[in-house]
């Protein structure tokens, strides 16, 4: 563990990130990772709960790991607090914005035939192919200069395009291209 | 169009999708929802897809939400979600526990590197192969890439905040939509 994660948080204090994270979850529009910053200038900056390194690693090992990305963010809690701080960041991430979900979704359901909420879907769907496209290139950064990452990410997208091989097997070329060093 | 005829099915297919789900779950979602069980169709997905990203919070979650409820309502969107997330934070936690050793390990951060490179191309292949959805936008293809490609260069290589462009491109492309829709 980190070398300040984990120093038994008071409730005052998983109060406090339970709160700013019920905060970050109505303005995380675009998903989740959009507020690492300003999660990593709350518990690493701010309240120095955990380390740099600590948070950029938490972020990865979600990454890493099967399921939704946003479970970086109960690693971040875990790391600060342990399983309480998991709870707190988690729960504070998703309160709010499922509330919101579920309603809106219902509202717009119910009128999905008027000019309204079709002109709003019909609208936006380009902006959310190019912003899956962005998530793509973004999510390369760190790989991008090396050949074999481009080899790599060039033959996922021809693969998963032309056939119906499952993305499991992919991941799995890259768990083992990059653990020999070719990326 | 298929659907899930119990709520134990929309729990395991939406557990089996997540444990897919290395690097994040939308490719998999969409290989899974409209290819394999055909719950949805390309289009239904991509506007689903744009207002759960419209809406804050972490988007697969929002996703996972909307679709459960489609189904069945409040139970069906909490067994979605419970889907998505019980057994992908069990190991993510359990994994962030053991963490500390293994990363040191150049075997391990190297993994960890290929499989963060396969995910990008993940990513970039299902926003190319649901920009086939484009074609039967009211936009027209020409209007709607377009607009998707000012998305990408607004996000992932000005890299705007993510605000502003839903607020300003969003808001035309609406505007769009609208004036072609009532034509």
């Amino acid at each position: 563990m980190s070398e300040f994660g984990l120093h038994g948080l008071g409730a005052a204090d998983l109060l406090a990130l339970f709160g700013h994270f019920l905060l970050l979850s109505l303005l995380a529009v675009g998903g989740a990772i959009t507020t690492a910053p300003d999660m990593h200038r709350y518990v690493v900056g701010q309240q120095h709960w955990i380390s740099d390194d600590m948070f950029t690693a938490s972020v990865a090992l979600a990454q890493a790991a099967p399921g939704p990305n946003v479970l970086f963010v109960a690693v971040i809690g875990f790391n600060v607090g342990g399983l309480a701080g998991a709870a707190a960041t988690l729960l504070g991430i998703m309160l709010p914005s499922t509330t919101l979900a579920l309603w809106a979704t219902r509202w717009g359901h119910s009128r999905r035939e008027t000019l309204g909420v079709r002109a709003f879907t019909t609208g936006l769907a380009p902006l959310t192919l190019g912003l899956l496209l962005a998530t793509g290139w973004i999510l390369s950064d760190p790989v991008r200069g090396q050949l074999g990452a481009v080899a790599l990410i060039a033959t996922t997208v021809a693969v998963m395009l032309k056939t119906k091989l499952s993305p499991l097997w992919l991941v799995a070329l890259g768990a083992v291209a990059g653990a020999l060093g070719w990326i | 169009m298929r659907r899930p005829a119990t709520l134990a099915e929309l729990f395991r297919v939406f557990n089996r999708l997540a444990l897919q789900g290395f690097g994040g779950v939308l490719a998999v979602a969409q290989r899974e929802l409209v290819e394999r069980e055909r719950w949805l169709g390309r289009d239904e997905f991509v506007e689903i897809l744009s207002v759960a990203q419209v809406l804050p919070g972490p988007n697969i979650v929002n996703l996972s939400l909307m679709i459960g409820d489609r189904f069945f309502g409040l139970r069906g969107a909490f067994t979605a979600l419970a889907g998505m997330m019980i057994a992908p934070l069990v190991i993510v936690l359990v994994l962030a526990a053991l963490y500390a050793k293994a990363a040191q390990h150049p075997v391990a951060s190297g993994a960890l590197r290929g499989m963060g490179a396969v995910s990008a191309g993940l990513i970039i292949a299902t926003a190319l192969k649901l920009a086939t959805s484009l074609k039967r936008n009211a936009l027209g293809l020409p209007l709607g890439l377009s607009i998707g490609a000012c998305t990408f260069v607004m996000v992932a290589l000005m890299r705007w905040p993510l605000v502003w462009v839903l607020a300003g491109l969003g808001s035309l492309g609406i505007a769009a939509a609208w004036w072609r829709l009532k034509k």
